[in-house]
């Protein structure tokens, strides 16, 4: 019964035909390091998941966004541990998109003809800093508060355009209820959006290009 | 069609893909800047603040000593109105000759606090120290500390508050 239903579906939407494209396909002897970039985009993932939980409960005015979080981790079952994994996932996540452009970098991965998969990584390494920065103001506390000041005035050091850069990330001159909600909106649609398109991308031409072999040794 | 009705230097082809990319970008600016400008806006409309604040009367403040002022002023932001906190610290070196400093670090905007023990303006965010009168000791501000315009009426201290 379940083989008749797959084999249905499978005649229809070609399921063998992407997983043998997407999974099975050919890869040259490689080592650990090479298994970064699917780690990046689990945690990627994770912060997916865990950041639509936290959005079930956080609200992002100065007025309720510090009790809100409170509320997360005292008031809700497991608010800890979905709140804890976004936290300590943003990190880690830096952390393992770091470490895999340094193996890119250092196995000359990036040539030809895969340039175009590297710009799209350069992206992606921003638009994770993207995340980091503005989900950093989020929890509206002093840490959160400063920060962001900091941050916004180092847009504002930008010769000529900085005092315009400044004022469009506060929404305004001083750091307020506007830009807590901008960045609220930054965090989980604009940036969002950005990255969903750019993974594909990279994907895609992880697929299409196939992965490069360990370098030879100089003989 | 016949010959006579051609152009010698546009077909009809090329005539529809000019027309597509010019009606597509008219289209596209005619949706794409409205939202640009509602991202923007914000930050177009600049809150102008021009106060004299009352710090009161200088005889209060002790002589070559910074001594913190601290007030609120309310301020607009978009829907919000909010208390905005400021800091100043009056030093008075004689009767009259009298300086008063922003606690906003000419780096990146953090506060400072003056410590009487070390006689310097100190800087968490960066680890910058400034001297009684301002001046840059070390870390990265750029310049002294800003200060306030000033005047005295009737043994009151005033501070000249100007903003956008």
């Amino acid at each position: 019964m379940a083989q008749s239903i797959f084999t249905w579906l499978d005649e229809r939407l070609g399921l063998t035909e992407i997983y043998n494209t997407v999974l099975d396909r050919k890869v040259p002897k490689v080592n650990w390091w090479f298994t970064l970039g699917s780690a990046s985009l689990f945690l990627g993932l994770l912060q997916g998941i865990t950041g639509m939980l936290l959005s079930v409960y956080y609200v992002p005015t100065p007025d309720h966004a510090y009790d809100s979080i409170t509320f997360i981790m005292t008031g809700v079952q497991f608010g800890w541990l979905i709140r804890g994994v976004h936290h300590w996932g943003a990190s880690l996540l830096i952390l393992s998109a770091f470490i895999h452009m340094l193996r890119v970098f250092f196995y000359g991965a990036y040539k030809y003809p895969r340039e175009f998969t590297w710009i799209t990584g350069v992206v992606l390494l921003i638009g994770a800093l993207g995340m980091g920065f503005t989900g950093y103001l989020l929890p509206w506390n002093q840490r959160s508060y400063w920060a962001t000041t900091v941050g916004t005035e180092i847009a504002g050091t930008v010769p000529v355009v900085g005092d315009f850069l400044l004022r469009v990330l506060r929404g305004g001159t001083d750091l307020s209820a506007v830009t807590l909600s901008r960045f609220f909106s930054l965090h989980i649609w604009i940036i969002p959006a950005l990255i969903i398109a750019t993974v594909s991308t990279h994907l895609y031409l992880v697929i299409r290009l196939g992965i490069s072999h360990i370098p030879e040794k100089d003989s | 069609m016949s010959s006579k009705y051609r152009s010698p230097n546009l077909d009809r082809r090329s005539f529809v893909k000019i027309m597509t990319s010019v009606l597509g970008s008219v289209m596209a600016a005619i949706v794409g800047l409205p939202m640009i400008q509602y991202f923007i806006s914000p930050a177009l409309n600049i809150s102008v603040g021009d106060d004299w604040v009352s710090l009161g009367p200088l005889e209060n403040y002790p002589l070559d000593i910074p001594t913190q002022f601290a007030f609120t002023l309310s301020r607009i932001n978009g829907w919000e109105k909010s208390s905005q906190s400021y800091g100043a610290f009056v030093l008075r070196k004689t009767d009259k000759d009298v300086l008063v400093f922003s606690d906003v670090c000419t780096h990146l905007s953090c506060r400072v606090s003056w410590d009487n023990e070390t006689e310097k303006y100190f800087c968490p965010c960066h680890a910058a120290f400034f001297d009684k009168n301002g001046e840059v000791i070390s870390g990265p501000p750029p310049r002294p500390l800003d200060q306030y315009e000033i005047k005295l009426e009737e043994g009151q201290l005033f501070i000249h508050l100007q903003e956008g």
